[in-house]
C-alpha cells in the first residue's frame, strides 16, 4: 500500500511522458530486489507493452481488411424474420470487429472482461472457459441467430451476408482470445507457477520426472532462501552469572560507579557446521542429490560443510563441489562411487579412521541412506560414537518406516542411536529437516 | 519539520547527471532518476550489486558536488547503537560526578530539610545526561548537520538484523530517540544511502522504507567513459581495447568478475608499463590486477590470446 503510495507520488515527481522514465522510477520505488527488478521488467513490458504492438498488427489488418471490406459487398440488412433487438446488436458486434481503433475495441473488450472478471484467471486451462463467458457477454447468440437464418434461407446473398457474418465472429472470437491470452501472462502465469511449484514440492523425488527437475532447481534454491533468512537471525541470549565487568562499569559510570545495573557477559552462538554422509549407491542417489543441492544452496547459513559419499568406501567430495561445480561432481560421484556394493559397516569405520577429527561438539552429523548393508556387520558402535561425539546426529531415510528392518535393513538398530530419524521424499521433508538442524544453532 | 530549498544540482535528472559528472562520476539515467526521486520522496535509496561497480563512490561523488559532508557507516557484524548512533561520554560524567561530589556540600548548604536537597539535587539530573555529555556517532551526526549531508550506511547487510531495526526509525522519520534525552530531529535530512553487496537477505521493513538501486557491471561505452574520466592520459586506442577486454572477461565463467575498480587499476597499471597497445605478452604479466582467484587465472590463461585478437579487431 505504502509503496502504491509512493510510486503515485514518485511518478508525481518525475512525469510519464517517457517511457523508459516511467519505468525506471517505477523500477526504483516498487522492486526490491535484483530478481524482483527483473519480474517488474518483463511485467511492466507486458503490461504496457500491448496497445503499441496490436495498434501494428491491428494496423496491418485493417489494411486487409479495408481492402476486403471494400470489395466486398456492405454489411447486411435485416430481413423477414431476424429479430429486431438481434439485428441491432449484431449491428454494434459488427462494428466492433471492424474497429480501426485498437484502443476503442481495447476499452470495449476491458469493460466485458471486468464485467466477467477474466483477470481472475489463474490457469491456461481456464483461458477458453473465459473467452466462451466473454463471447456470451458480448451478446454473440444475436449475431448467431441471424447467422441461422441466414443458412436457412440458402440463396446467394443470404450465403454472402452469412460469411460477412461468420468472418465478423471469427474476428472477434480471435480478438478476445488474444486478450485473454494477455490477461492470462499478467494475472495467471505467477499462480500457476507457484501452483505447480507447490506440487513438486511435496511429490516423491524418486518420481520427478526430467521436466520437474529443472523446476525442482529453482525450488530448492528458493527454500534454502528461505531457511536461511529464518535462522539468519543470530540471537545472543544472555547467561546467567557471568558479568561483563568493563561494560559494567561504564554502564553505571553515571551512579559514581556504583554498579547499580549489571552487564552479563553474552554467549556466542556457534556457527552451523555440518558433515553429510550419503549413500549413494542405487536407488538412493537420487536423494542425495537434492539433500546435497539444499545444503549448498545454503552454504551461507551452514559456512562449514563436509560431504562425504559411499557405497562400499567413504570419499571425501567437498573438495569436488568447490572446484568442479555442482552438476559435474554429482555426475563423478554417481560415476566413481555410486557402483560399489553399499557396506554401511565400513564406510563408518572410514569416518572413524580418517575424518574422525571433522566431528566434534558443534558439528551435526546428516546420514542419508537406505540403511541396508548387505548382510555386513552395520558397526551400530561407530554410530553410536557419532552420537556421543556431535551435537546432532540425523539419520534420512527415503524408504518407507513399514519396509524398516526387514530383509538386510538396519533402520532398526541404527535408529536408536540417532538423535532424529526421519522418513523423507520430498524437498518439503528435506526442508523439514535441515530446519531441525539448523535449529540447534539458533 | 522545516525542509530548506534542495540545492540546485538536485532539481532534475539531467542536473544530477551533470553535477556527478563534474566530479568525476559517469552517472547512468537509472541512478540520477533514482536520486531525484529519492530527494522529492525523502526516502533513502538502498544500492545492490556486485562489489566495485562504485556504489560507495557514488554517495562520495554526491557529497563531493553538492558540497556536502560526507558521513560514512561502515557496518560490520556486532555493530551496536554505541557505535552508530550515539555513546554517553563516560569519563566525561565520572569527572563530573567527582566535582559534584566536592560541590556538594555547598550546593545543599542551606538546604535544611531532605525534600528541599533532593529538590535541588534533581536539577542537577538534567545536566547529567544532556547533550553536553552525548558523543555523536555517525548517525546521530547526519541529524545534526546545520545545512544537508550525505549518509552512507556502508554494506548494510554485514550488520545483524537488530541493527536493521534500529535504522528504522532514522531513515523513515529522520529523527534519533534517545531515552534520556528525547527525540533529536534532523533540521535538514540527510541524503541516505545504504549499500549492500547482498551477503544476506534484508528485511522487509527496511526495504520498504527505500528505493532501490541497482547497479551492475556497465556497459562498454560507459566503462570508456568511466576510465577516461579516472585515467586521464590514456590513449583512445588502449581504452577501447582495455574495456573491450574486460568486458570479454566478464563473459567468462569465473569466481570473481573484474569491476569497474579493478578496470581503472588496470588502466592505470598499463599507463604505468607504457603499453599502446593491448598484446597477449602485456596482458598475463598485469592480470594480476583484474583477477583475485588463483583459479581464475587459469580458467582464462587458455583464452587470453582469443580475447585479446577480439578486443584489439573490433
Amino acid at each position: 500500500m505504502t509503496e502504491a503510495i509512493d510510486a503515485t507520488r514518485a511518478v508525481g515527481v518525475t512525469g510519464y511522458a517517457d517511457r523508459t522514465i516511467l519505468k525506471d522510477t517505477l523500477n526504483i520505488v516498487l522492486a526490491k530486489s535484483e530478481e524482483e527488478s527483473d519480474i517488474f521488467s518483463q511485467m511492466f513490458d507486458t503490461y504496457f507493452a500491448m496497445p503499441e504492438t496490436r495498434q501494428k498488427q491491428s494496423s496491418d489488418q485493417d489494411q486487409e481488411k479495408d481492402q476486403e471490406t471494400s470489395s466486398e459487398s456492405p454489411d447486411f440488412s435485416a430481413r423477414d424474420g431476424d429479430d429486431p433487438n438481434d439485428v441491432q446488436a449484431t449491428q454494434s458486434l459488427m462494428r466492433l470487429a471492424s474497429q480501426r481503433s485498437s484502443e476503442e475495441r481495447m476499452a470495449t473488450l476491458q469493460r466485458i472482461s471486468d464485467a466477467v472478471g477474466v483477470d481472475d484467471i489463474r490457469f491456461a486451462s481456464q483461458r477458453s472457459y473465459y473467452s466462451r463467458q466473454m463471447m456470451r457477454e458480448m451478446n454473440v447468440e444475436a449475431l448467431e441467430n441471424l447467422l441461422k437464418n441466414r443458412f436457412e434461407d440458402g440463396s446467394e446473398e443470404a450465403k454472402s451476408e452469412a460469411d460477412t457474418l461468420m468472418k465478423a465472429r471469427s474476428q472477434l472470437q480471435s480478438a478476445v482470445r488474444e486478450y485473454i491470452d494477455h490477461r492470462f501472462e499478467i494475472f495467471g502465469r505467477a499462480a500457476t507457477q507457484t501452483f505447480l511449484n507447490d506440487i513438486v514440492a511435496n511429490r516423491e523425488i524418486g518420481e520427478l520426472d526430467g521436466r520437474d527437475l529443472a523446476r525442482m532447481k529453482v525450488l530448492i534454491a528458493r527454500m534454502a532462501k528461505k531457511l536461511a533468512s529464518q535462522h539468519s537471525r543470530r540471537r545472543r541470549p544472555r547467561q546467567r552469572g557471568m558479568i561483563d565487568v568493563p561494560r559494567t562499569l561504564r554502564k553505571n559510570a553515571g551512579h559514581g560507579g556504583v554498579p547499580f545495573d549489571l552487564v552479563l557477559k553474552r554467549k556466542r552462538l556457534d556457527k552451523p557446521k555440518v558433515v553429510a554422509i550419503c549413500d549413494v549407491s542405487g536407488s538412493v542417489s537420487r536423494y542425495v542429490r537434492f539433500l546435497l543441492m539444499f545444503l549448498y544452496s545454503l552454504n551461507e547459513t551452514i559456512p562449514r560443510l563436509n560431504a562425504y559419499a559411499f557405497s562400499s568406501q567413504l570419499t571425501d567430495v567437498s573438495d569436488w563441489f568447490d572446484q568442479m561445480g555442482f552438476e559435474p561432481a554429482m555426475k563423478r560421484i554417481i560415476r566413481d562411487i555410486g557402483s560399489g556394493s553399499t557396506d554401511y559397516g565400513q564406510s563408518l569405520l572410514d569416518v572413524k579412521t580418517q575424518y574422525w577429527d571433522q566431528i566434534d561438539r558443534r558439528t551435526s552429523v546428516i546420514i542419508l541412506g537406505d540403511g541396508r548393508s548387505n548382510q555386513t556387520d552395520p558397526r551400530v558402535d561407530i554410530l553410536a560414537q557419532i552420537e556421543q561425539r556431535a551435537k546432532r546426529l540425523i539419520w534420512l531415510c527415503p524408504e518407507d518406516p513399514r519396509r524398516w528392518g526387514t530383509g538386510d535393513s538396519c533402520m532398526l538398530r541404527y535408529a536408536p542411536h540417532c538423535h532424529s530419524v526421519a522418513h523423507c521424499t520430498s524437498a518439503n521433508d528435506l526442508a523439514v529437516a535441515l530446519d531441525q538442524v539448523l535449529r540447534a544453532y539458533d | 519539520m522545516s525542509s530548506p530549498k534542495p540545492p540546485e544540482a538536485l532539481s532534475s535528472i539531467e542536473t544530477i547527471s551533470a553535477a556527478l559528472s563534474s566530479v568525476g562520476y559517469i552517472s547512468t539515467r537509472q541512478i540520477s532518476t533514482a536520486i531525484h526521486i529519492g530527494q522529492h520522496l525523502r526516502k533513502p535509496i538502498l544500492i545492490e550489486g556486485p562489489a566495485g561497480v562504485g556504489k560507495t563512490d557514488l554517495a562520495r561523488s554526491l557529497a563531493q558536488s553538492l558540497d556536502y559532508p560526507l558521513l560514512r557507516l561502515q557496518c560490520y557484524e556486532g555493530l551496536d547503537e554505541s557505535k552508530a548512533i550515539y555513546e554517553w561520554k563516560y569519563g566525561k560524567q565520572l569527572l563530573y560526578t567527582q566535582i559534584l561530589k566536592e560541590k556538594i556540600g555547598d550546593v545543599l548548604q542551606d538546604a535544611d530539610t531532605l525534600e528541599a536537597s533532593i529538590e535541588r539535587l534533581s536539577g542537577f539530573q538534567d545536566v547529567f545526561f544532556s547533550r553536553e555529555f552525548l558523543e555523536s556517532r555517525p548517525l546521530l551526526k547526519a541529524m545534526e548537520q546545520p545545512s544537508g549531508s550525505v549518509l552512507l550506511i556502508d554494506e548494510i547487510d554485514k550488520s545483524d538484523e537488530e541493527f536493521e531495526a534500529l535504522l528504522l526509525e532514522i531513515l523513515s522519520d529522520y529523527q534519533i530517540t534517545v531515552p534520556e534525552i528525547g527525540t533529536i530531529e534532523a533540521d535538514h535530512p540527510p541524503i541516505v544511502m545504504l549499500t549492500s553487496n547482498n551477503s544476506r537477505e534484508l528485511g522487509d521493513a527496511l526495504k520498504r522504507r527505500c528505493l532501490h538501486l541497482h547497479i551492475g557491471f556497465p556497459q562498454a561505452e560507459r566503462e570508456e567513459e568511466i576510465v577516461r574520466a579516472r585515467v586521464p592520459g590514456i590513449s583512445d586506442t588502449l581504452l577501447t581495447q582495455l574495456v573491450g577486454f574486460v568486458q570479454g572477461l566478464r563473459e567468462q565463467d569465473l569466481r570473481k568478475l573484474p569491476s569497474i575498480s579493478e578496470t581503472i587499476d588496470w588502466a592505470r597499471t598499463l599507463l604505468l608499463m607504457h603499453a599502446n597497445e593491448l598484446d597477449p605478452q602485456i596482458v598475463r604479466d598485469s592480470l594480476n590486477v583484474l583477477l583475485k582467484h588463483q583459479s581464475d587465472f587459469a580458467a582464462v590463461d587458455g583464452e587470453i590470446d582469443n580475447l585479446v585478437r577480439q578486443a584489439t579487431e573490433s
